[in-house]
């Protein structure tokens, strides 16, 4: 009888957020949070319960709450402004870009709940744009981190990185990937597996979903390369160049719309400085059904076993053009 | 320094203001000129700044949240000592840091980059509300236009304010009674603001926001909570034809125009 393989334990990335942010905040009474009424969703109560004081709610006004995080940073302190990542970017976006951004204002802007963890929730609460928004401004890297261990080594890194930074995390449980002890390295991909017949690029959520359509890809002698792109912006543009060089086809995969993300910012690369074969999986430009988030995903084409179809497809083309 | 002189220097920052206008073809003169003296009043009267340490963390902080009357502070803070006086002549030039809206990157002297509306006075209580974190000792300003206040982010920030009881919050209303295309009455009349600003929790004084003696006690009077000063002004002021006329917004004086402006402002200099 064949040993079954235990599932792999799934992480709440906000634990390991709120874990690393109540570390640092014990030894640095610099560290600030500000929220929109969202403690629990922010998972900020053991934050609130050792600080009150440095807990800065401004209540259901998340333009008000970008603009203080800003005014806080100019006081000397180290604002963690969190809230619903759609309501975050979507809601204050001029606040982003003119009192973050552009003012350069060293504030941590932490998107909770983004992509389509608020699956059910509806469009509204989707949060499927927002690298299309964040990443087109100017002084704001933009990270999405695949797990808690990369969660962790991204927190502590922006905690120590002078500028604003945008963290979009998720609430929906990922497997650990990244080796323990693991540090963050801003617009540096993991080659997390090498191969040479296609380059899988992920971030968030649905990087580990391209692991496992490595391994379904391997079952059939294909060996693909997975690269796991937390940093959105800057793009690490030489794993892409040399994924194109030594793989010839790039498959990327999100939990947003494939309109503006990171398959996007790759492609604008791709296109003009390392032409290969190329395709978007994401969210097609529509508003989404109901659903979970893992649903929704499957849905549109990021289950393991619709990346690995998608792979022999874009695998087929690179061979037609040789 | 007394009032007599900051007429005075408010008098020389409209005269360099008016001549910048002219020299760069663009500019939001009228309300500029109501602006300039309160702004006056703080720089050379009420904010402990020193030009020469623009980001020392014991400054008191002033937000220009109408960032379109930039030029009026740019004058002011190069007569002040923070910037060259001779840079006002690039303002709007290719490449000047002196745009038509403030950039606290590259100019010393502003806090944070304005221009969009309603978004000085969020910042503002952080700044207020970093202060009573840190147990800091600056007081901090903002300076709103009277139409801006029609952006919903001012009240958000307003009932924070009063929540987070920030008592060295000072809002000053640049009450001028108009906006770019028509008065606040036929737009969207807020006014009057004191009921407004009280109901919210605000402490609230009303002054002529054109009289040096009004205007300074106002800017340091200090209580037990968020501060607004409404500052009854004239878009405009110290120019008799722009005067309280909705075409002087963003209108530049023809070469007529500019000698007369000149002239007046040249009176008792």
């Amino acid at each position: 009888m064949n040993a079954v393989t235990p599932a792999p334990k799934l992480h709440d990335c906000r634990d390991a957020f709120v874990a690393v942010l109540e570390r640092l905040g014990a030894d640095n009474s610099r560290i600030v949070a500000v929220c929109n009424d969202s403690v629990g969703s922010s998972k900020l109560g053991g934050f609130k319960a050792k600080w009150p004081d440095r807990l800065v709610n401004v209540g259901i006004a998340e333009q008000n709450m970008v603009g203080v995080g800003a005014g806080l940073a100019n006081g000397g302190l180290l604002p963690f402004v969190c809230g619903a990542a759609c309501f975050l970017t979507g809601r204050s976006l001029e606040q982003i870009k003119a009192d973050i951004a552009y003012s350069n204002a060293n504030v941590k802007l932490v998107g909770i709940s983004s992509g389509m963890a608020y699956g059910e929730l509806g469009p509204t609460h989707h949060s499927i744009e927002d690298f299309a928004w964040t990443r087109v401004l100017p002084n704001l890297p933009v990270v999405a981190p695949c797990d808690s261990i990369e969660t962790a080594a991204a927190v502590e890194w922006a905690a120590g990185h002078d500028g604003p930074v945008f963290l979009r995390l998720s609430r929906v449980g990922v497997p650990d990937l990244l080796p323990a002890g693991h540090t963050f390295e801003l617009g540096k991909a993991n080659l997390l597996r090498d191969g040479d017949a296609i380059t899988l690029i992920a971030n968030g959520t649905v990087t580990h979903r391209m692991m496992k359509a490595a391994d379904i890809l391997a079952g059939k002698g294909i060996e693909a390369r997975v690269l796991n792109m937390a940093t959105v912006r800057p793009l690490d543009v030489e794993s892409i160049s040399a994924a194109a060089r030594d793989t010839g086809a790039i498959l990327t995969a999100e939990e947003h719309s494939t309109i503006g993300g990171l398959g996007s910012a790759i492609a604008e690369f791709v296109v003009s400085d390392a032409p290969v074969p190329m395709k978007i999986l994401g969210v097609p430009g529509i508003f989404a059904p109901t659903g979970s988030a893992e649903f929704l995903l499957d849905e549109f084409g990021m289950s393991p076993a619709a990346i690995a179809e998608a792979a022999v497809a874009l695998i087929a083309r690179k061979s037609s053009r040789a | 320094m007394q009032p007599n002189d900051l007429d005075r220097i408010a008098r020389q920052i409209r005269l360099r203001d008016l001549q910048a206008v002219f020299e760069a073809g663009a500019g939001h003169i009228g309300g500029e000129m109501s602006a300039i003296d309160i702004l006056t009043a703080l720089y050379f009267r009420v904010l402990r700044v020193w030009p020469d340490q623009p980001k020392h963390p014991d400054r008191d902080r002033f937000v220009l949240s109408k960032g379109h009357v930039a030029l009026a502070l740019y004058v002011t803070l190069a007569k002040r000592g923070f910037i060259p006086e001779e840079e006002i002549g690039t303002f709007l030039k290719p490449h000047s840091r002196l745009n038509g809206h403030p950039n606290c990157n590259k100019v010393p002297g502003v806090e944070t980059n304005t221009g969009p509306l309603g978004h000085g006075l969020p910042v503002a209580v952080g700044m207020a509300k970093a202060a009573k974190l840190t147990g800091a000792r600056y007081h901090t300003y903002v300076m709103t236009g009277d139409g801006e206040m029609q952006e919903g982010s001012n009240w958000e920030a307003i009932a924070s304010a009063a929540q987070f009881g920030l008592d060295n919050l000072t809002l000053i209303i640049d009450h001028n009674r108009f906006q770019q295309g028509a008065s606040l009455k036929d737009t969207n009349n807020l006014a009057p603001f004191p009921a407004k600003l009280s109901a919210f929790g605000w402490d609230v004084t009303e002054i002529n926001g054109n009289v040096m003696d009004e205007i300074v006690p106002a800017l340091e009077k200090r209580g037990g909570r968020p501060h607004c000063i409404v500052a009854h002004t004239n878009k405009g002021h110290g120019i008799s034809f722009m005067q309280d006329t909705v075409d002087w917004h963003h209108k530049v004086p023809n070469a007529e125009q500019y000698k007369i402006a000149v002239a007046e402002l040249s009176e008792a200099l």
